[in-house]
């Protein structure tokens, strides 16, 4: 297989597996989350970015008796169970109580804990930003928010699910590391470096089905530093979390269809953004494309134009994402084609943006 | 000072000498409470006198007779917590840190000013003592919560008291972290509501009713005790009548006080919340706070007061 027809075969995965909640045909199914050894579509569990959390915890936590668990009634959904069923005095389910639990967390971490809470994203980081602010970040305390099922991977649970402006919120808010998940190998990475880091911490998750971005668990994962995934001149695309994949599909694409050269950045960190690889690509390469799966109001996209602004670099710039709008009804995968944030949307946008 | 006795340890009975030594001495730190209070606010120029005076007596209390833990040593992990969730009263908590000596009572003579550790709102990273930073109301009960599973987790021996506000209450997230706390039988959790009667707008009862708020706790799953929280003897009483089961259900002291008790002028007069008291008014209300608490005259005429400047 070239990696051209890898690509391809892993967009068609990815779309496949981002289209949930079609049930089965000829009997009623309970939506039931797999244990660790289990598969999601024929993907397995252990590979996709959620469902490893609760394990990769697990471990950590055999070694670590500071690390302690907190969810909102989500053990399942972001398979924070694993960390419970292993060490299950030091996992709180907290209920349907987002701010009490971001809280609850400061005070453990206070007191010398090391407390990961996991929800849904646009609870943690909407009801909860104030509590994030003033509990989390403004005394430093080491919290880790696992933020899942973030930007509009909860498809036609529609806009009260939906996280779209939480990069935007979140990299406001002083001495706090936000950070994207684009696999589950790299949020492993990310978990364990987050033994290292004194302050708070945002993680960005999707919904726990996003296709593999790296092969194997990247060691020299940094926050702040972002990682260059493809060489080219023509254009870099800089993304992060679930778009990682797709923009990875979409330089495949371009090259193959186009002859373009695409550099691809994956700046998981948002905050502090990697300021010095932003201005490389804009020196670098012809022009610069923004996705994320985000309001392109104030997220990763606002991010890299105020460092190029800021630094005086003149190229073609473009912030792609889901326009500053609530978004149309649909499941995940029609919503990323809608919105051209698969491979072939986002390919389209870069032709457009070159060619116009 | 029994600033090591171990949690729970008998205090003086009612009636003895001893006990009557402890309220000669808390009195008079609740006067340097009420006293310093109106030093600080002189120098910020406005301050949250009311609601500090009416948790006076509570603090005196606490830091005198209750909770356990080293000046010298502000970070020893088995020390009693304490956090104010009702941070607008940390211009009364101050004089008590600096007096038992957690920093030199001298950094409070340029308070609120700039670069000043010691702003409206405490900040446990600037402030030794300050076991949680606060301001934000509603926070408090669920980070002491946070503190007290955290003693369960390490297995540490210390309580963990919070001090809130009436007009606090409103706020949602208390309502989440007192159905965790009973969920958890956090029974190391101490939770103290200065029921002062007054929120900034008016009566509680008439803004956003509260009561019966003894109810409302124990449906929560929690013990719980109603006193004046002015009266000594019924503080030490409440303190002497708390469980000492980790496990067992987390401990609500409600403490009926007045808002500005101790100043005349201010009592119950929902105009003083903030202020600024200048020229002879100034003189004599330290000398009426040095004459110690007089029978409440409630609602006298007030004046508007101070701006954040």
């Amino acid at each position: 297989m070239t990696d051209e027809t890898r690509a391809a075969a892993g967009t068609a995965a990815g779309q496949q597996i981002s289209d949930t909640f079609t049930g089965s045909a000829g009997a009623s199914q309970a939506l039931k989350p797999p244990g660790p050894q289990g598969t999601v579509k024929g993907i397995q569990a252990a590979a996709i970015p959620a469902f490893v959390a609760g394990q990769e915890l697990a471990d950590l936590g055999d070694t670590d008796p500071r690390i302690v668990v907190l969810t909102a009634d989500l053990a399942g959904a972001g398979r924070t169970a694993d960390f419970r069923d292993r060490h299950p005095d030091r996992f709180f389910n907290m209920g349907v109580a987002e701010q009490n639990m971001i809280s609850v967390a400061a005070g453990m971490a206070a007191s010398g804990l090391r407390p990961y809470l996991s929800t849904f994203a646009a609870y943690v980081a909407l009801l909860g930003c104030e509590q994030i602010r003033t509990d989390l970040a403004y005394p430093g305390l080491p919290v880790r928010i696992l933020a899942h099922h973030s930007g509009m991977s909860l498809g036609y649970y529609g806009t009260s699910h939906h996280s779209l402006e939480d990069l935007s919120v979140m990299r406001a808010i002083a001495d706090l590391t936000v950070v994207c998940a684009a696999d589950a190998n790299q949020l492993r990475a990310i978990l364990r470096a987050s033994l290292n880091l004194t302050g708070p911490l945002y993680i960005r998750l999707g919904r726990g089905r996003d296709p593999e971005v790296y092969p194997e668990v990247p060691g020299n994962f940094a926050f702040g530093r972002a990682v260059r995934l493809t060489e080219g001149r023509d254009l870099t695309l800089i993304t992060a979390g679930s778009q990682v994949r797709p923009c990875l599909d979409a330089a495949a694409l371009l090259a193959q269809q186009d002859g373009l050269a695409v550099r691809v950045v994956d700046m998981h960190t948002i905050s502090p953004i990697n300021a010095d690889e932003a201005i490389a690509a804009a020196t670098e390469t012809a022009a610069v494309m923004t996705v994320e799966e985000h309001n392109v109001t104030g997220g990763l996209g606002s991010a890299v134009a105020e460092v190029l602004l800021e630094a005086g670099a003149a190229v073609p710039f473009r912030r792609h994402g889901v326009p500053d709008e609530h978004v149309v009804l649909g499941p995940p995968a029609a919503l990323y084609a809608h919105y051209e944030l698969d491979a072939a949307g986002i390919a389209g946008r870069a032709r457009r943006f070159l060619a116009p | 000072m029994a600033t090591e006795a171990p949690t729970g340890a008998p205090l003086p009975a009612r009636g003895t000498d001893e006990r009557a030594q402890l309220i000669n001495l808390l009195t008079a730190k609740a006067k340097l409470v009420r006293r310093e209070t109106v030093r600080l606010t002189r120098i910020a120029g406005a301050g949250h006198y009311s609601g500090t005076f009416s948790a006076a007596e509570l603090f005196a209390a606490l830091y005198y007779a209750q909770l356990r833990y080293r000046p010298g040593q502000p970070d020893w992990p088995d020390r009693d917590r304490f956090v104010l969730s009702k941070g607008h009263a940390a211009i009364g908590l101050y004089p008590v840190l600096a007096d038992v000596g957690f920093f030199d009572p001298a950094l409070l003579d340029n308070y609120t000013r700039l670069h000043s550790r010691f702003g409206d709102h405490p900040d446990m990273r600037k402030i030794p003592g300050i076991d949680f930073s606060s301001g934000s109301l509603g926070h408090g009960l669920s980070t002491t919560l946070g503190m007290t599973l955290a003693a369960r987790v390490q297995g540490r021996p210390y309580r963990s008291y919070v001090i809130l506000g009436d007009g606090e209450l409103c706020e949602g997230q208390v309502w989440e972290a007192a159905m965790a706390a009973g969920h958890y039988r956090a029974g190391s959790l101490v939770a103290i509501v200065d029921r002062n009667q007054l929120s900034i707008d008016g009566p509680t009862e008439s803004i956003m009713g509260v009561e019966p708020l003894d109810e409302k706790f124990r449906a929560f799953r929690w013990q719980v005790q109603r006193i004046d929280g002015h009266d000594f003897d019924a503080i030490l009483d409440a303190f002497a009548g708390l469980h000492t089961d980790p496990h067992g259900p987390p401990q609500m002291i409600i403490a009926d006080t007045v808002k500005g008790r101790g100043v005349q002028r201010m009592e119950l007069d929902t105009n003083w919340h903030v202020g600024n008291l200048v020229g002879a008014d100034y003189d004599d209300v330290l000398a009426e706070i040095e004459a110690g608490l007089q029978p409440v005259t409630a609602g006298r005429d007030g004046r508007a007061g101070g701006g954040n400047d």
